[in-house]
């Protein structure tokens, strides 16, 4: 209920712009930025296709966002848990951050094979493991110096720290960065289709549409590309309410 | 300097002095600290701020290991006596750990020493019930006012059933009439478990109504300067703070504290000691 409530201004929002859209395309634009009226029947028109194509972009950007967020969480636990590791480390994965996406993504699909999904996998974990490392550091790291006295003071062992404290600390951090990885993942996806590949993809479908002058289509398949994204975002937001209720009701109150 | 044998005492200090080293050089935080503390009592360090009073009782739980001295509890090391989990400890701030209902923070302690689920249970809501919170195990900690927060740590503290309390200004940032409940209920918790305390605080009044000796602490360096008996009448009550002898030994510890206090015979040779 209240979460309907609160729902209410955005789709307000949304449908006065979508509107506004519609009544403001004309001219020499229409044919770049076509009206919402004919992205949709271009949607409903090609909809085996969209269809093929969002679940094929879904699998590769949900693949490679559980290869980015496994891959941060196992650096982040080393670094914070051996001091070498995170001066070996650490330095690498900040420089890997600053690497340009755009640049990698041929050689990724050389790499993994064009035609692989792992190819494209890869893009979005690459975008997904920096936000899940510095995040879950910080949250393995920066615990209240108070409580690791009191764990001192129970003689609790660096197991213990670990699993009751550290862990529990982290969560809210790493679901910060998990918010953030799931959207990150459908564009790591994206860019990696641009570069080739499979035909089955909203990349090739946005590409090859614009390049052949159906706009409408090249829109159906970035707006699908959006809902996807927004549907992971929900989706790890929902499991941040039930796994960390603590805190949710601390962003409540 | 006092009448309990060494192997007697709760807890031993003797000759115990703190030096840390900072980028400006040594800072010498506690000096020549000697005190003794029988099972049972209830033991108040009050100073300024400064004068080391909290790092004496990390010292004494050792968070803290000293530069020089002997420091027992229980006639064992200090290290061995937080091993063995000894001693409970409540600090400055609750300290709770946020993703834990009240009763899951009460469990902590318990979980660590890896004591059986069924009696686990039964000694948390046991401490519970002892600061009045059997109403609130499920709640989380930021559901809480600060008073019921502390009290929850005082229950974590108690689990352990430990022989030595030790509270760091546990109260410090409560407003008063919660200062004053909570410090009726700590004496009653005392009365019930028998445990000796040793409490850090910079309320001259807290200090006097909850102690059986307060032991007035001076800075730079930090060091002994009084020690008061506070000899009023157990047990103690809402009464006790309004009689005379209260008034006299606050004016004794509040002169103590302001370096004029001429009486008390153990108090003056500690004094003299702690200044030669």
């Amino acid at each position: 209920m209240r979460f309907a409530v609160r729902a209410v201004p955005p789709l307000l929002v949304l449908v006065v712009v979508i509107v506004l859209w519609e009544m403001s395309a004309s001219g020499a634009g229409r044919r770049v930025i076509p009206p919402p009226s004919a992205i949709l029947s271009s949607g409903i028109e090609n909809f085996e296709q969209l269809r093929r194509a969002t679940l094929a972009t879904s699998y590769e950007a949900i693949g490679g966002f559980i290869l980015g967020t496994v891959g941060g969480l196992l650096v982040a636990f080393a670094t914070s848990r051996w001091l070498t590791a995170r001066d070996v480390l650490l330095p690498v994965a900040i420089a890997s951050s600053a690497i340009p996406i755009i640049a990698v993504a041929p050689i990724l699909n050389n790499w993994f094979g064009v035609l692989n999904p792992v190819s494209k996998m890869m893009m979005a974990a690459l975008l997904v493991f920096f936000p899940v490392l510095i995040n879950s550091t910080r949250g393995l790291v920066e615990v209240k110096p108070a409580s690791v006295e009191l764990m001192r003071s129970y003689a609790a062992s660096d197991v213990a720290v670990l699993r009751k404290l550290r862990v529990p600390n982290m969560l809210p951090f790493l679901f910060t960065a998990m918010k953030v990885g799931a959207t990150l993942a459908f564009i790591g996806a994206l860019v990696g289709e641009y570069f080739g590949g499979s035909s089955d993809v909203l990349g090739f479908v946005v590409l090859t549409s614009m390049s052949s002058g159906s706009f409408a289509l090249a829109w159906a398949g970035i707006l699908l590309g959006a809902a996807a994204a927004i549907v992971a975002y929900l989706i790890v937001s929902i499991i941040e309410r039930v796994a960390i209720p603590w805190h949710s009701e601390l962003d409540a109150s | 300097m006092t009448s309990h044998s060494p192997a007697a005492a709760a807890v031993r200090l003797a000759g115990v002095e703190q030096v840390f080293t900072t980028s400006a050089g040594g800072m010498k935080a506690l000096e020549d600290i000697n005190l003794s503390v029988a099972p049972g009592e209830f033991v108040s360090l009050i100073g300024p701020s400064g004068c080391g009073k909290s790092t004496l009782l990390r010292i004494v739980g050792d968070l803290i290991q000293p530069t020089a001295g002997v420091v027992e509890v229980n006639g064992k090391s200090a290290h061995e006596a937080r091993v063995k989990r000894e001693y409970g400890m409540v600090f400055q701030a609750p300290v709770l750990f946020d993703w834990r209902t009240v009763e899951a923070n009460v469990r902590l302690p318990l979980e660590l020493m890896g004591m059986e689920r069924r009696q686990r249970e039964a000694r948390v809501r046991e401490m519970l019930e002892l600061v009045e919170l059997g109403s609130f195990i499920r709640h989380y900690p930021h559901q809480l006012s600060g008073g019921m927060q502390q009290r929850v740590a005082i229950a974590r503290a108690l689990a352990l059933e430990p022989t030595l309390l030790l509270m760091d200004e546990p109260f410090g940032a409560l407003d008063e009439m919660t200062r004053e409940r909570l410090n009726s209920e700590v004496l009653r918790i005392w009365g019930q478990t028998r445990t000796t305390v040793i409490f850090v605080t910079h309320s001259i009044p807290e200090a006097v109504f909850l102690s059986t000796r307060v032991v007035v602490m001076s800075p730079r360096p930090g060091r002994i300067t009084h020690i008061v008996d506070i000899d009023l009448d157990q047990p103690r009550n809402d009464q006790s703070r309004e009689t005379e002898r209260y008034f006299e030994l606050v004016t004794d510890v509040r002169e103590g504290l302001r370096g004029r206090r001429s009486g008390g015979s153990e108090g003056r040779l500690r004094a003299e000691g702690g200044i030669g």
